[in-house]
């Protein structure tokens, strides 16, 4: 499991990456009412905007932590936002995307590193 | 100065607590250029009678609807409006709270607004509706604007008979933001041209029923046409006591329903405010602009209300909003709420029945006249005649005799001289249509 | 023994400690329990009596309804007790202080809806031949000439709908001169972090980007970034004056030389214009567009979230792209410009339907008449010393966010509140026990937990003493840490105790539907 500095994980199988948000993100948003995923085969620029997370009085956008394409979407999350709060860093899942430049990978945080980040903050 | 409190003693105690000599101090940060010294140039302050009767004076310098025959519509029209509703919408309860953000001291407010939406989705064949626009004019351009959102496409097309003063707006709304729209030319006869232009790019196609002629549309093929090609059928309306006895735009397979509601409870008000009514399918919701409120629990497990889905709105997602709409039409939801109320199904039905009944009696006088052709065929309340003149010319005429008899089209949409949309109402009696019958053939002889 | 009347009643309480009981029918006396209209009508049942119909053929060419519709109907009495019960849920201006920073609540003089209820006015119709609705546009132009000279602007249009329609007025008219120059690189619009939503939202309907500007310690815009920012594809900038944070902008004229200086226009947010009226001119602080809410400033009332109107003045460099309708005099004739090609200059279009909000136009024209221009200026001071007297009295046990004068409305800090276990939220709700409509909250987003206290110039100073009285009362209880329970259980004096926001927005239920369907 890989983080980035917007609060996102990664997730790394083969060539497609498991993208979902940090249990510290998920406490910070507070209950989340809402989650937009992205339609299957969408393709992003590392950076665009892929999804976003609602909560009662915030919404942030989900960015796609790599360049790629979608190729699955969590969209049990539509029915039961509430699982992003319940398991984040699990079955609150947001997407999956194909890697096409494993160079986006660079500069991900390991667990340990994230939890210094978050330290900073 | 009756509405202001304080008084000198009191000022002079308060700039001692908050530690400052004069008034004067309290604008230090006001630029020295900018600060003023005395008073602007405008009469000073007068008392509640003096007011009143220059207001008053004002007022009867203007022919009111009700002073005499009358029978214009063209998206404002004149109806009943029970006592009760006025006087219910002065309770200072709704007149002067602020916008339902507090749900505990707020639940008046919020029920009623509950209600409103669910009146607009039956009355409109829709599965949701929102807490209000301005009007339905900007309605219309919103809901253009959330077409576009939804389908992620950037072209629209509004079809012949829309209000121009609605074309205009949507047209307005859409200039800065890459949006390609097709405005048919306004004229009395159904277009199916729209119907060929559309495509994958195609985001919606705005179809008025009744439309500014008075005609109705069946918007069935629209719909076809549009979801053929993926694109949403908005349907605009600009008087809702016609629901009462025609179809639904539901009905017709409309996706976004938009239209006035100034008929129900609101008012002329010579054109605002009113209230905008808007109207959707359940899967669009979240791409619907301004306030929504839904039912909820409180704490120990009462039903009550709030406003909700804000992440949609400016005041949270900022540039990333569905719309910048702030302040809708809140008070005039209630009254629309109230009269829509007392009527109930029932009464809207007998309501939509005496204004057809009224039109279809007017059609008959007005075109029995020499020269004067009824062309539209159907109509609900409101009908477009060709006349051997000027229309406008012949408006005005007929103010001599104190009639207001409809209005020329040409207001509207240059190009049509000829025309002259009427509109009948229950408001209107034989007497007021045996003189628009006499004053329209004076004007024409 | 006590005393008995002739009934033999007793009329001295008995005096038994009762705690709070379960009422059979849910009412607590006054406050009463009221269902839906869909729980309590039906279909069946009309309110209105109609004459006889007269029955003639019917033209509705084949599109007759024959489904149900639904809505149900009651008859007047009924209505009356609904509407009446579901009132006695709100709080109201003229219940109480309503301190909604930002919000400008108010006393409405019941004058102003006597007036816009005459039938000279609202039994007007918008498309009447100008000819029968001279005093209708009379007024319109008289109100037009009252706020052009409050803002020392020459131009206004009055059609926007509300303080936000009349921002897309304005950024509209800043996108028609840039394009009608062919500045078509100029996008970027400035807007700073304590904006109200509204000024981003518009700007991006208008085809421009947003670059955020962050304020300075002292709660008003960083010049320094300011100037970091400018450059030649700078559209202009969205600045509220008073700021958000109930702060004057000192530096106002400098960044009007500034952004003018790049070839950008000014807009200035009206919002809290009613800290300045009669006392500084917005014309001479080098603006190109302001809204004003007529609601707000000039007291139409707010409705329970609206009708407003929002008419927008404009500088000579930005007039001719004015929207219809224009008001023109020629002689004693009055005239609405209705069409664009008719219009001078280059329109950019129409804002909406008709002629703009003219029940708000009455009753504006009716405030600002009563209090005259000398009225107008005092309810400024007093509104700018109600605020300035708040702060004052509350700095010691709450915390201000910037201290120093502050203009119509005083921002806290929820600092105070540190370690106390009681959020902003918290000591907001128990407002509302106390009686009151809480302050503003967590706006404006500069500012953590903030707290925006306007108490407008309507409140007299014993109603603010005990207003304060109050608020000390709350700040001590709240950082004493003896009373966490009682604020995290508040209200528990309102008709409902507080909602779940997260169920409504998780399984939104936004209509009514039969049990049975």
């Amino acid at each position: 499991m890989k983080y980035t500095q917007d609060h996102e994980w990664i997730k790394i199988e083969g060539d497609i990456a498991i993208v979902g948000i940090s249990v510290h993100a998920a406490k910070a948003l507070g209950d989340i009412v809402f989650v937009e995923v992205p339609e299957v085969d969408a393709e992003f620029e590392k950076g665009d905007d892929a999804a976003v997370v609602e909560s009662v009085k915030a919404a942030s956008e989900i960015y796609a932590p790599l360049s790629g394409t979608i190729t699955a979407v969590n969209e049990a999350l539509e029915d039961a936002p509430e699982t992003v709060n319940s398991d984040p860093e699990g079955e609150g899942w947001f997407f999956k995307i194909s890697i096409s430049d494993t160079s986006d990978l660079e500069g991900l945080m390991d667990a340990d590193a994230y939890a210094a980040f978050l330290e900073t903050l | 100065m009756r509405y202001l409190p304080l008084n000198t003693n009191d000022r002079n105690a308060m700039l001692d607590v908050v530690g400052v000599r004069s008034i004067d101090d309290l604008f230090l940060d006001v630029p020295k250029s900018a600060r003023i010294d005395g008073l602007i140039d405008l009469p000073t302050h007068q008392t509640e009678a003096q007011v009143d009767a220059a207001m008053t004076a004002l007022a009867g310098k203007n022919r009111a609807a009700g002073a005499g025959p009358f029978f214009i519509g063209g998206g404002a029209y004149r109806h009943h409006i029970p006592s009760s509703v006025d006087h219910l919408i002065q309770r200072s309860e709704f007149l002067t709270a602020y916008t339902p953000y507090q749900p505990e001291i707020s639940q008046g407010t919020l029920q009623v607004l509950f209600e409103f939406q669910t009146q607009v989705a039956m009355l409109t064949g829709m599965e949701v509706a929102n807490a209000s626009m301005y009007d339905g004019s900007t309605a219309c351009g919103e809901a253009v604007l959330m077409a576009c959102r939804a389908k992620r496409r950037k072209k629209a097309y509004i079809a012949s008979g829309v209000h121009p003063h609605y074309s205009a707006t949507t047209k307005n709304v859409c200039k800065f933001l890459d949006i390609t729209l097709d405005i048919a030319p306004s004229a009395p006869s159904r277009d199916s041209a729209v119907l060929e232009n559309l495509d994958k790019d195609t985001a919606a196609i705005v179809v008025q029923s009744p439309n500014v002629f008075g005609e109705i549309v069946d918007l069935t093929p629209y719909a076809e046409a549009a979801h053929a090609v993926g694109a949403l059928l908005i349907a605009v309306f600009t008087e809702p006591v016609a629901f009462g006895a025609i179809k639904s735009p539901g009905e017709m397979g409309a996706d976004i329903v938009v239209g006035e509601g100034q008929s129900i409870g609101v008012g002329l008000n010579y054109g605002g405010p009113y209230v905008g009514l808007f109207a959707c399918r359940q899967k669009l919701v979240r791409q619907m602009p301004g306030r929504v409120c839904g039912e909820t629990i409180d704490a120990e497990g009462n039903r009550g209300y709030v406003l909700t889905l804000s992440t949609r709105e400016q005041h949270i997602r900022r540039e990333k909003a569905t719309s910048n709409i702030c302040t809708n039409s809140g008070l005039c939801t209630v009254a629309f709420s109230i009269h829509m109320s007392l009527l109930g199904e029932a009464g809207l039905r007998i309501l939509a029945q005496i204004n057809h009944e009224k039109a279809c009696q007017l059609a008959d006088m007005l075109s029995a006249i020499d020269g004067v052709e009824l062309v539209t065929d159907t109509f609900f309340n409101e009908f477009t005649l060709r006349l051997p003149k000027p229309a406008h010319e012949v408006v005005e005429a007929m103010v001599g005799n104190n009639v207001l008899g409809g209005l020329a089209a040409s207001r509207l949409m240059k190009g049509q001289d000829d025309l002259l949309i009427v509109a009948a109402t229950e408001t209107n009696c034989d007497e007021d249509m045996n003189a628009f019958v006499s004053a329209l053939t004076e004007a024409l002889s | 023994m006590s005393v008995m009347n002739n009934q033999g009643r007793q009329t001295t309480p008995t005096q038994t400690a009762v705690n709070e009981v379960e009422t059979v029918s849910g009412n607590k006396g006054l406050s009463q329990r009221e269902l839906l209209i869909f729980e309590v009508g039906t279909p069946r049942r009309t309110g209105v009596d109609f004459p006889e119909r007269i029955g003639t053929k019917n033209r509705l060419g084949g599109q007759e309804r024959t489904s149900e519709i639904g809505l149900p109907g009651l008859s007047e009495p009924e209505i009356m007790r609904h509407y009446v019960r579901l009132s006695q849920k709100n709080y109201a201006i003229d219940l109480g202080v309503y301190p909604l920073g930002s919000c400008t609540m108010k006393h409405n003089p019941r004058l102003n809806e006597k007036v816009a209820r005459l039938a000279g006015f609202a039994d007007l119709h918008p498309l009447q031949p100008q000819s029968t609705t001279q005093g209708a546009i009379e007024l319109m132009g008289t109100l037009a000439h009252w706020i052009m000279t409050l803002t020392g602007m020459p131009a206004v249009a009055m059609s926007p709908k509300a303080g936000a329609h009349g921002e897309l007025c304005g950024m509209m008219a800043i996108r028609a001169a840039l394009d009608a120059k062919g500045a078509d690189h100029k996008r970027r619009v400035l807007v700073p972090e304590s904006a109200h939503g509204t000024n981003p939202a518009t700007a991006v309907q208008c085809g421009f980007t947003i670059d955020s500007i962050p304020a300075t310690d002292d709660g008003r815009v960083d010049m320094d970034a300011l100037k970091a920012k400018l450059g030649d594809d700078v559209a202009g900038i969205m600045l509220t004056n008073p700021n958000t944070c109930g702060l004057f902008e000192r530096d106002i004229i400098e960044i009007a030389e500034l952004i003018h200086g790049v070839g950008g226009y000014f807009y200035c947010d009206g919002a809290n214009f009613n800290a300045l009226v009669g006392r500084v001119r917005p014309g001479d602080l080098g603006i190109d567009a302001m809204h004003l809410n007529l609601h707000k400033t000039f007291s139409t009332p707010h409705g329970g979230g609206g009708p407003g109107a929002g008419p927008t003045v404009l500088s000579d460099a930005l007039s001719p792209f004015a929207p219809v309708p224009r008001i023109e005099q020629e002689g004693d004739t009055w005239k609405l410009v209705e069409d664009v090609e008719d219009a001078d200059g280059d329109s950019f279009g129409r804002m909406t339907a008709f002629h703009g909000q003219m029940g708000m136009f009455t009753r504006a024209l009716t405030y600002m008449m009563s209090h005259g221009s000398d009225g107008l200026k005092q309810a400024t001071e007093d509104a700018v010393l109600n605020a300035n007297y708040i702060q004052a009295s509350l700095s010691d046990v709450m915390s201000p966010a910037f201290g120093g004068i502050c203009m119509h409305e005083a921002l806290f800090d929820d600092s105070f509140l540190k370690g106390s276990g009681v959020e902003t939220l918290d000591f907001a709700k128990a407002m509302i026990d106390e009686g009151y409509h809480p302050m503003t909250m967590y706006f404006p987003l500069v500012v953590h937990g903030a707290m925006l206290i306007e108490p407008t110039e309507s409140e007299s100073k014993a109603e603010l003493d005990r207003f304060i009285a109050v608020m000390r009362s709350l700040a001590q209880k709240a950082v004493s840490g003896k009373h966490i329970d009682m604020f995290k259980a508040a209200p528990i004096y309102a008709p409902l105790r507080r909602l779940d926001e997260t169920q409504a927005a998780r399984k939104p239920v936004l209509r009514w539907t039969s049990p049975e369907a």
